[in-house]
């Protein structure tokens, strides 16, 4: 087939969701639920295995992540960014949402060894990717060395940004930049830091440089 | 966001013909391509674009740089920034390209962001990006919050009473005084459109931003050999030092013969409703000594359409002293 219509079904399940519309679906789930039995009945309880059904959503759509080196077979919403799919649905919690528009670099995760904003990409559209997040690049027991860099300088305050700094440091080693502090603050102009721990930043990223 | 279906383009023809169902190729479509996404998914988020199909095009064989047999260079709609300002054939020969890239949006962003969907980047117009707000981009007819508004930011070339919105791209700043040739596919087979005829000034209808038809698909651009010997460069003047959009920007392309100027392109961006070509400036230029007199009387001719807002008044003079600046730099490598 020429055209891979894989999410057909989000489209004749749900639909397209107005208001109107949602109102109208949620007016007839209540309608459906009003006239089924709200527990089975004792009779079929007994006889009847019970089955875990695959709990499917409607609207959602099955993909295949790689994460940090394992594959996930997940259904997911296909307006999932990759950023809401990491944190809500494989509970990798350490990729953080800060402003969700691509302008604060908290959900920098690295696509195929890049490094790019979680928070504007599809998951839908990342199925073929090598993702890799803060938790692929080290243990608390074996930390990379970007890691042990940012905790010997004291590369943050709140936290809140520095996964997303570490992900942005340990990308852009492997980019072409020069050596100073400048080039190390202008390549990582892309991950704001509230508490304005960026002299440290920039130090823990020289550390690492120096020895890499 | 509004639910959408996405689908996965496997051949060119695939997604020209997908996105023809659409009534528009422009604001407001209902089929959108997709490839970087850094654009068209923070605007579906602010449910100021609502596509009901998405074609994914990552999967087509639109990445390649490559030179032309004429000793230019093509770009491939998904060849992504971060890639083409590192191309080593950029940096050499068209050093205008690279800069202009990697003084936009930020690394993270330059890796997803596609040389097409830059091509086609939005405008950050607080009104065009706010839809409780007027605008006759977003929604025509609803009037232009901008004017009399918040409008610092914003255009002071090319304006009309409907639309002052700045195109924010440099990556198209460049493009222009490169004199770039958008390669289109569409539902008539391929055509090629010269940058300077492919966006639209707003005039009454600044919904329309190109001459995209419904079912065109940018495959590429190509780029003409540089004259031998000339030089570019790109300044960007900005409230930041890293990570900001335009106040004032200018691309220069420069050849010298002896001290007098042979070949001069200059295009600005920050100050235009388009990438803005300044050939009054480039008339003022050519043939005439490389002076800082000339670079002031250049940009005097650049700027005299000027209609600044009230409070972008500024701008003029900066992007003429951007300019004075910019040829000076270029001057002294050509």
């Amino acid at each position: 087939m020429a055209i891979d219509e894989r999410e057909k079904e989000s489209q004749t399940s749900l639909g397209r969701l107005t208001r109107r519309s949602f109102l109208s679906r949620v007016g007839a789930a209540t309608a459906a639920t009003a006239i089924s039995p709200l527990a089975p009945s004792p009779a079929s309880a007994e006889t009847s295995p019970t089955k875990t059904a695959p709990e499917t959503i409607p609207g959602t759509v099955p993909i295949t992540l790689r994460v940090n080196g394992q594959v996930h077979a997940i259904q997911v919403d296909p307006r999932a960014t990759l950023l809401d799919t990491l944190r809500e649905t494989l509970y990798l919690t350490g990729t953080k949402k800060g402003c969700d528009h691509g302008q604060c670099g908290a959900c920098t995760v690295h696509v195929n060894g890049r490094r790019i904003n979680s928070c504007l990409a599809f998951a839908a559209m990342q199925q073929n990717a090598e993702i890799t997040t803060i938790e692929g690049l080290g243990t608390p027991e074996n930390l990379h060395p970007m890691q042990s860099s940012f905790v010997e300088y004291d590369g943050f305050q709140c936290g809140y940004c520095t996964s997303g700094q570490i992900m942005s440091a340990v990308a852009m080693i492997k980019e072409p930049w020069g050596s100073g502090d400048a080039d190390v603050m202008e390549a990582m102009s892309g991950n704001i830091c509230r508490c304005g721990a960026y002299p440290n930043i920039v130090a823990a990223v020289q550390a690492v440089r120096r020895t890499s | 966001m509004e639910l959408f279906q996405l689908i996965t383009a496997q051949t060119i023809p695939d997604a020209v013909k997908a996105q023809a169902k659409s009534a528009t190729a422009q604001n407001g479509a209902d089929v959108r391509f997709i490839a970087g996404g850094t654009n068209l998914v923070d605007y579906m988020k602010l449910n100021v674009e609502h596509p009901r199909q998405l074609v994914d095009i990552n999967g087509l064989a639109l990445g390649k740089i490559e030179q032309t047999p004429e000793g230019g260079l093509k770009i491939g709609a998904l060849a992504r920034n971060a890639d083409v300002a590192q191309d080593p054939t950029v940096k050499e020969q068209y050093p205008v390209l690279s800069q202009a890239l990697l003084s936009g949006a930020s690394p993270q962003l330059r890796n997803m962001a596609t040389t097409a969907g830059n091509l086609l980047q939005k405008t950050r117009c607080v009104y065009y990006r706010d839809t409780v707000s007027a605008c006759n981009k977003r929604q025509p007819g609803s009037g232009c919050s901008a004017i009399g508004g918040y409008n610092r930011m914003l255009a002071i070339l090319g304006t009309s009473d409907h639309c002052i919105a700045t195109n924010p791209s440099d990556q198209n700043v460049a493009l222009a005084a490169l004199e770039a040739i958008v390669h289109i596919e569409g539902t008539n087979g391929p055509r090629a459109v010269p940058i300077s005829e492919f966006y639209l000034l707003p005039g009454s209808t600044p919904d329309q931003e190109t001459v995209l038809q419904p079912g065109d698909l940018v495959t590429h651009v190509t780029l003409p050999k540089p004259p031998a010997g000339a030089k570019s460069a790109y300044l960007k003047l900005r409230d930041r030092a890293s990570y900001e959009f335009a106040l004032a920007s200018t691309a220069i392309v420069m050849k010298k013969d002896g001290d007098r100027i042979s070949f001069i392109r200059v295009a600005m961006g920050g100050v235009g409703t388009r990438p803005w070509r300044s050939v009054e400036a480039e008339k003022a230029l050519m043939g005439k000594t490389a002076s800082e007199a000339n670079f002031r009387a250049a940009a005097e001719a650049a700027l005299r359409g000027a209609k600044p807002q009230s409070q972008n008044g500024f701008k003029v003079e900066l992007a003429k002293r951007c300019l004075v600046q910019s040829m000076g730099q270029v001057s002294q490598l050509a």
